[in-house]
């Protein structure tokens, strides 16, 4: 009887549990299928509109731009000035998220570091950080290391902000059960703090990611590296320059793709693998 | 009489709110001894989870000593296991078996081949072996306590402290929990300091019981229970003593929950 009680309700909910992963699957594929035919049909519209405009200087067709990202791709150069694109965005993202792990750090460990951390979050997150290339420029010259400057501006606050939330709003209780453990200092913080605020920091990451992506396409149109190639929003540049219009939509379509690609597949996989599995999702 | 277990003298307890400093409990002595089931039962406002809090080692006395062992209490050990009220102390990024296996080996207790066997068998004792590979989540309130209750029991430590674990239970599942805690106890004899503010409650789960009256907590009695809500020699019921106790002088207003 007193089993009874109590297992008849979790023998119910079993099943549900079991069945749950293969029906989310099932629901993504569809969602899948159904924006794909929307983007076919986007296509499409786009290909009627540009025929029947017959401007390929203004608004060249879809055939074209895909034309272009083929030559583009067999050229070697879209490879090329994507390649540098994404090696600054993650050098930059990589320094960015250091920072705000040992920013965040000194914020946790003190009341005025907490304040400091208030201060500057407050001050520099509306801040978009485009508008630091200038500065950027005069400190650290034409290249690299004004890129990586912007880029860690635009990563490190928003990160920052979100794992510093994350951690404050960490229950008491899971804090007391890791200190029941003997666990105190870093130790507390790698193996309750950050699991326990691991969508905040997760949210955190996809905001600097977006932040870092936007901001470096930008950066990347004002100028080249010395060596006459420089990342994609150069490409994109340049080849406004040279009137290869349907080139400018390829390199258009290419930073598209790469954003789609690391916001669905990249993201969305550590989010169902951790965050969704556990349950933890706001 | 050999040294008591748990020893605690004559402690006052103050936290600090917005409102200034509170006295949690003033000059509290009670001793346990090894395998009782002792409880702490007072109305809210008595500081029993106060006093748990110290014995587990996350604030420290005013006054008085806390003693484990003949050692004073500095800090929050695995020798002292807290089982909680809320659903949330289970790491919900773990499995039941993860969170007990994590229980074992980041407090250093066992390493993580015993750590797996030692969990799967408290996890069989409360009856959760078809969900140790569950996560929380997915678990019923019920059943999260009864994973935190084998988290404690798997790091066998000198005393299990319970802050009102089925509080927040269903009274049906209260009732079920308390007839399996009281199985397991009769499997190992563990000893159990347990803080609750229901009289049947104490009366059925106890072996010893502190009355703690509130404002600030203070022991108003200690009585031993036979598990059995049974009438004295004066015709008096266990619990209705119990209430008169609790409550002689209380302000009016002020009730013992019956649940």
């Amino acid at each position: 009887m007193s089993d009874l009680s109590t297992l008849s309700l979790p023998a119910s909910e079993a099943p549900a549990v079991i069945s749950a992963p293969r029906w989310h699957e099932k629901a993504l594929q569809s969602s899948l299928l159904r924006k794909s035919l929307l983007l076919l049909i986007l296509a499409l519209v786009w290909q009627g509109y540009a025929v029947w405009l017959d401007n390929p200087l203004l608004f060249p067709t879809f055939s074209d731009t895909l034309i272009a990202l083929k030559d583009g791709i067999v050229s070697g150069a879209l490879p090329k000035r994507t390649a540098f694109t994404l090696q600054t965005l993650l050098t930059g993202y990589g320094i960015g998220i250091a920072l705000a792990g040992l920013v965040t750090a000194i914020a946790v460990g003190s009341r005025l570091g907490n304040d400091l951390l208030e201060l500057l979050t407050s001050m520099f997150n509306p801040l978009p950080a485009i508008a630091l290339l200038p500065l950027s420029l005069i400190w650290f010259g034409l290249g690299k290391g004004s890129l990586i400057f912007v880029l860690v501006h635009s990563v490190l606050w928003p990160v920052a902000l979100n794992t510093h939330g994350g951690f404050r709003a960490v229950s008491p209780t899971l804090r007391m059960v890791g200190r029941n453990y003997g666990l105190s200092g870093l130790q507390l913080v790698a193996r309750i703090l950050i699991p326990a605020a691991f969508p905040s920091i997760l949210s955190g990451l996809k905001i600097g990611w977006a932040f870092a992506w936007r901001t470096l396409i930008a950066a990347e149109l004002v100028f080249g590296v010395s060596s006459g190639s420089g990342g994609l929003g150069w490409y994109i540049y340049e080849n406004k320059n040279q009137l290869e219009i349907p080139s400018v939509f390829a390199g258009l379509l290419t930073v598209i793709l790469i954003g789609l690609a690391v916001e669905n597949l990249v993201f969305r996989n550590i989010e169902a693998r951790t965050i969704r599995r556990w349950g933890m999702h706001v | 009489m050999s040294t008591p277990l748990l020893d605690v003298r004559s402690v006052t307890l103050r936290y600090r709110t917005d409102n200034g400093l509170v006295t949690a409990t003033s000059r509290v002595s009670f001793h346990v001894n090894r395998g009782d089931r002792y409880i702490l039962l007072g109305p809210s406002g008595c500081g029993k989870s106060t006093l748990l809090k110290a014995v587990g080692g996350y604030l420290q006395a005013e006054e008085g000593q806390l003693l484990l062992g003949g050692q004073p209490i500095r800090k929050p050990g695995p020798d002292r296991m807290m089982v909680f009220q809320e659903f949330d102390q289970l790491l919900p990024w773990k499995t039941v078996k993860e969170n007990v296996i994590f229980a074992l080996t980041a407090s250093g207790t066992l390493n993580a081949r015993e750590a797996q066997d030692r969990a799967l068998h408290y996890i069989d004792k409360v009856k959760l072996s078809r969900f140790a590979n569950s996560y929380p989540h997915t678990l019923s309130g019920g059943m999260k306590q009864r994973v935190a209750i084998a988290r404690g029991m798997a790091m066998e430590p000198a005393i299990l402290l319970m802050d009102e674990p089925f509080a927040a239970l269903d009274a049906l599942t209260r009732r079920t929990m308390q007839d399996e805690l009281l199985q397991l106890w009769e499997d190992t004899h563990f000893t159990v300091l347990f803080v609750t503010h229901s009289i049947p409650e104490a009366i059925k789960l106890g072996t010893r019981i502190l009355l703690l009256s509130p404002h600030p907590g203070r022991v108003r009695a200690e009585y031993t229970s036979t598990g059995q809500d049974v009438v004295d020699a004066r015709g008096e019921l266990f619990s209705n003593r119990i209430h008169r106790e609790l409550f002689a002088q209380a302000a009016p207003g002020e009730e013992a929950v019956h649940v």
